[in-house]
């Protein structure tokens, strides 16, 4: 099982990048490799060219922005893991990264190439469909940012045409000391998720829910936000009962089937994960924001 | 055909000049150009960890990484963990505890080891069986292999006390 014989570049800039993703014929972007490897030796994929991004700095920079944290497409997931701007700003990426493989693949592994990967159950993916992040987007023929609930073609499929690249991914910063939840159910530690849900709870003083982001991964082709239960908790105070009951709605939602698991158990797992990562993200809120209990 | 790259890869403090495909796997490459062959190759497909190496230090996948993607950064492979013909601690203790039985994995368990206890010598014993389950053994039932592991940390912490 060996990968299939191509060309490699290792430009040093994204301009260079991307004159080359534009000018070279069947040319594939390798970010940290840790799916692209095996899909190049099951030769799932056949490029001529593999552009290697590893030598760009530029891609691999962590920054603070004012209301969001601006990160490049190449940081590697074990950087994301250790970074305390990550931990203090986006607490739930934080969460979500001790699920993304093992140290050895989170030690190569980065964001950008997991968005592109585009696993339907992958953690990363989820993420930033739970905090709408903005995805920027460069060629040779300009740069575009789009939200990530657009980044989803379908299965797998980023909406990204054969000579662009992802190069930085903003989250948004919700309010200091907001709650944050992330969990999964898998087969074994490491494995993609059959089920994973992300939630995100701020409150106000009164313990009453002003906003919430409620996430499932590996019920569909992408990410999905449940706005049914998003909607349903807005407004109430902040209790585990009350979490219980609305998670109820995500019963409903379409979920794929495969050799891992059929549709109903996806949507039990769904209800189960939802309400387990609420619970987080209420035991996680900090003690000052007076939660009601 | 594509080309082969003449490369520089740095292996265990010695420079290896080798021309390889671009295709060549890191794992590939330290086994048929370097002639390292204590570096096993199992899965090829990043599920299996018996390919684990330290590259500038942290534990990777070395069938998941190209030899030309390895220029510039210092690799560490099992046969660099004896010196002096003295066995690594960690060898000395996998056979102490019959961390191994056919031998396979023990080198894959034996980087990935050696990189979590040089990153984290106070590694705890929950984190530390998470760590080893990315590797896959078939014989020891991983009890021993934890024992070892366990083992040269406890010995660590007892001499920097």
């Amino acid at each position: 099982m060996k990968p299939p014989a191509f060309a490699y570049h290792d430009p040093g800039t994204v301009d260079e990048a991307c004159r080359l993703m534009s000018t070279l014929d069947n040319a594939r972007a390798l970010a940290g490799g840790q799916s692209m490897m095996p899909m190049l030796n099951m030769r799932f994929v056949l490029p001529d060219h593999v552009v290697d991004l590893g030598r760009i700095a530029s891609l691999a920079a962590i920054e603070e922005g004012q209301e969001a944290l601006r990160i490049g497409a190449m940081v590697r997931q074990r950087d994301l893991e250790h970074s305390p701007v990550v931990a203090r700003r986006c607490p739930l990426l934080v969460d979500a990264i001790q699920w993304v493989g093992h140290r050895q693949t989170r030690n190569r592994g980065t964001i950008g190439g997991s968005l592109c990967q585009l696993d339907p159950a992958a953690e990363l993916p989820a993420v930033c469909a739970a905090l709408d992040a903005t995805l920027t987007v460069q060629s040779a023929r300009g740069t575009r940012s789009m939200p990530f609930a657009e980044f989803p073609a379908g299965y797998m499929t980023p909406s990204l045409e054969p000579d662009e690249l992802l190069t930085a991914i903003e989250l948004p910063d919700w309010p200091q000391g907001h709650g944050h939840g992330f969990v999964e159910f898998a087969r074994r530690h490491g494995d993609y998720a059959i089920v994973l849900a992300a939630a995100l709870l701020a409150v106000d003083a009164g313990g009453r829910i002003t906003r919430v982001s409620v996430t499932l991964g590996g019920i569909g082709p992408a990410p999905v936000r449940v706005r049914a239960v998003e909607q349903a908790l807005v407004g109430q105070v902040a209790a585990a009962g009350l979490f219980r009951e609305a998670a109820e709605a995500c019963r409903g939602l379409e979920a794929m089937e495969d050799v891992h698991a059929p549709a109903s158990y996806r949507q039990q797992l769904a209800v189960v994960m939802a309400r387990r990562a609420l619970d987080a993200a209420l035991a996680s809120l900090a003690p000052s924001r007076g939660t009601a209990h | 055909m594509a080309t082969k790259m003449a490369i520089t890869l740095h292996v265990n403090g010695t420079e290896h000049e080798v021309r390889v495909e671009p295709r060549r796997t890191l794992s590939d490459a330290l086994r048929t150009d370097c002639g390292l062959t204590g570096t096993n190759v199992g899965c090829e497909h990043g599920v299996c960890g018996a390919c684990t190496v330290l590259m500038d230090g942290v534990p990777v996948r070395s069938c998941l990484i190209f030899a030309v993607q390895a220029q510039g950064h210092e690799l560490r492979t099992v046969e660099g963990l004896a010196s002096d013909g003295a066995l690594h601690p960690l060898q000395q203790a996998f056979i102490d505890n019959h961390a191994l039985q056919c031998g396979f994995c023990t080198s894959g368990f034996l980087m990935l080891s050696a990189g979590t206890l040089e990153q984290q010598p106070d590694i705890d014993d929950e984190a530390l069986r998470e760590v080893l389950s990315s590797n896959l053994c078939r014989c020891t039932g991983y009890q021993n292999i934890l024992r070892a592991v366990r083992q040269v940390r406890d010995a660590g912490k007892e001499a920097a006390r």
